[in-house]
């Protein structure tokens, strides 16, 4: 069954003045388990295209099905509120908050929807196990590697238990060992929990990972192969 | 760093309204004191008219009697009676119009503390015929001293001109150039056998009372004990002094909202690079969920904060400096001429007035709250998908 539909979307920018048609018409449907990546050349429209499938950005036309709920008619605070509760991020640039501590970074999410403190400390215990870095739970940001600051925002897009992560790069910043150990752990969290996980990249090693590659072009996609004999 | 230079900033602004406040209330507590104990006492008593264009012979006839009376009036300290004439004072070198004071000097000193003021010669001594006490301005506008004659001229009850030589005892010194310049204290009974008056009238019957805010109760008790007599209090008699002290919180409320719309857009312009700075990281707390009314109510806070911890810090400071030049004074002798030139003394005591510290503390936090709301809207119009873009 479809945990996410995404149905004849096209984002135009600038629509008055000098039209950039980013897509042009992306039909996708996901499954809960999904190890997907979305390849293409710079300006494709893969960051687009995750941004609206999150909700961060609406579309031109088309709509984005998640779990039956359309989230491109969604008012800005429940759009806000739903993702929250359904969707998790993975950035480039990490973008955990500076000023707190592993553990708190983690925690808040789960803060923001005012889940009780006892619940929230069990559930970070859980992932910061999960990600291998019990030994860091007080320290800040500022002093883990790249790689270590990836897992925690993986431990953090987690924490509210997500239909799905969306991941935007996430190994651009990080050099071979780490991309190679941040993989591991999402795929041991996508088989054993069966998360969904939604990449765009450019980068090889997460491609060979996948076992579903999506590839788009000028806004459209031009193939959609799953891997290891699955359609 | 930016929140510091901000607080800073705050503190500053905060300290200098509050200094200027109290710098301002203790110019004009002085002021005021210098007026009742030195120039006019808590209340004067006159016949109608008077006070219009001191005539002659508007007098209390029977003040001798009414004196025991007013004395008797609660909260009264001291009583004493005057005689007071406009007049002419001549030296050798040039002449000047002044208003002579008939006093009982023992009488006065009760009422006035014009004799801790004398800075040459002495408080009616030292000459025996006719002496005259005049102030230093006075005496280098006529160019006299001490012992020195001065011949002055008045009217008399038959309203003929006359003329009487006395002699300088002493010279006084108030903090008021224009008092100095412009009065002149002599024997009661001098200047009432001088004008041929019989010694039982006043033109002028002063009162000082045990506490200032007795005034108002006295004044009103006088008036229907002398319903002949005008009574009037220190804020009637000098309205300049009374329009100050009414004038003074709505100026010092001013100054402070000046100071403080100042320091607001240093906030807003602060804050607003704090948001443009950070563009990326409420993209991201967007894009994980925390409503854009969250985001806007952090960054709010985040200014309330900034200037609640300046305004708290500005208003001890600044009530601790205060309160320690309360007790010590702060001497601008460097300026003594020109603020003795406006009647105010050059030695400050600076009062902290608790009224306009909470005043300040709500318009801190009103400021924090108004400096706030355009960097927090700007971050409520950002979108997460750019605004995780961005650099």
């Amino acid at each position: 069954m479809n945990i996410l539909e995404v149905q004849g979307i096209r984002k135009i920018y600038d629509k008055d003045k000098m039209p950039v048609h980013a897509l042009n018409g992306i039909d996708l449907n996901f499954e809960q388990g999904e190890f997907a990546s979305i390849v293409g050349p710079s300006g494709s429209g893969k960051t687009t295209l995750l941004n609206i499938i999150g909700g961060l950005d609406d579309p031109t036309e088309g709509y984005v099905m998640i779990d039956g709920v359309n989230i491109s008619t969604l008012s800005g605070s429940k759009k806000t509120e739903f993702r929250m509760k359904n969707i998790g991020f993975v950035f480039q640039s990490f973008n955990l908050i500076p000023v707190l501590t592993v553990k708190e970074n983690i925690e808040f999410v789960m803060f923001l929807q005012g889940i009780p403190k006892e619940a929230r400390e069990k559930r970070t215990k859980e992932l910061i196990n999960s990600v291998g870095l019990n030994d860091k739970t007080n320290i800040r940001p500022s002093k883990l590697s790249g790689g270590q600051q990836q897992r925690v925002a993986v431990a953090r897009a987690l924490a509210s238990r997500p239909r799905f992560i969306l991941a935007d790069e996430p190994t651009a910043n990080l050099d071979s060992k780490s991309t190679d150990n941040l993989l591991d752990i999402m795929e041991k969290l996508n088989k054993e929990e069966n998360i969904t996980f939604i990449f765009s990249t450019h980068d090889a090693r997460v491609v060979k990972r996948a076992r579903r590659i999506i590839t788009i072009e000028d806004g459209k996609v031009i193939s959609d192969e799953r891997v290891n004999g699955e359609r | 760093m930016r929140s510091i230079v901000v607080i800073i900033a705050i503190t500053l602004g905060v300290f200098a309204g509050i200094f200027i406040m109290a710098f301002a209330n203790g110019m004009v507590e002085e002021r005021i004191k210098a007026i009742i104990t030195t120039e006019i006492s808590h209340i004067q008593i006159h016949r109608p008219g008077f006070k219009d264009n001191n005539d002659f012979s508007l007098r209390i006839d029977n003040a001798n009697s009414i004196i025991p009376l007013i004395e008797k009036t609660k909260n009264v300290a001291a009583v004493s009676k005057r005689l007071v004439i406009s007049s002419l004072a001549a030296s050798a070198e040039t002449n000047t119009g002044v208003k002579i004071l008939g006093i009982i000097p023992e009488e006065q000193k009760n009422v006035s503390n014009l004799h801790t003021k004398i800075i040459d010669g002495k408080y009616f001594e030292g000459v025996e015929k006719n002496p005259v006490v005049i102030g230093q301005k006075l005496a280098e506008k006529l160019k006299v001293s001490v012992h020195k004659k001065i011949i002055i001229t008045v009217q008399d009850i038959h309203t003929n001109i006359i003329s009487g030589a006395f002699r300088v005892a002493g010279i006084y010194k108030t903090d008021n150039d224009l008092f100095d310049e412009a009065n002149i204290f002599v024997r009661y009974d001098d200047l009432a056998n001088l004008t041929g008056l019989k010694g039982t009238e006043a033109h002028e019957i002063a009162i000082l009372l045990n506490k200032n805010e007795n005034t108002d109760k006295v004044k009103e008790q006088l008036k229907n004990e002398l319903p002949d007599l005008e009574v009037k209090d220190w804020m009637e008699i000098s309205p300049e002094a009374g329009y100050l002290v009414s004038a003074m919180d709505q100026y010092m409320a001013v100054i402070i909202i000046i100071i403080l719309l100042a320091l607001c857009f240093g906030i807003i312009n602060t804050m607003l690079m704090v948001v443009l700075e950070r563009v990326h990281e409420l993209g991201m707390l967007i894009a994980i969920g925390m409503s854009k009314l969250k985001v806007f109510g952090m960054v709010m806070l985040e200014t309330v904060y900034l200037s609640v911890t300046g305004g708290i810090i500005g208003i001890a400071s600044g009530f601790i400096i205060c309160k320690h030049l309360e007790k010590v004074g702060l001497d601008l002798y460097f300026w003594k001429d020109v603020y003795s030139s406006f009647g105010y003394s050059s030695f400050i005591y600076p009062v902290v007035n608790l009224r306009l510290i909470v005043f300040t503390g709500i318009m801190v936090i009103l400021m924090g709250i108004i400096s706030a709301i355009y960097p927090a809207f700007k971050a409520l119009k950002l979108n997460p998908a750019e605004a995780t873009r961005a650099e």
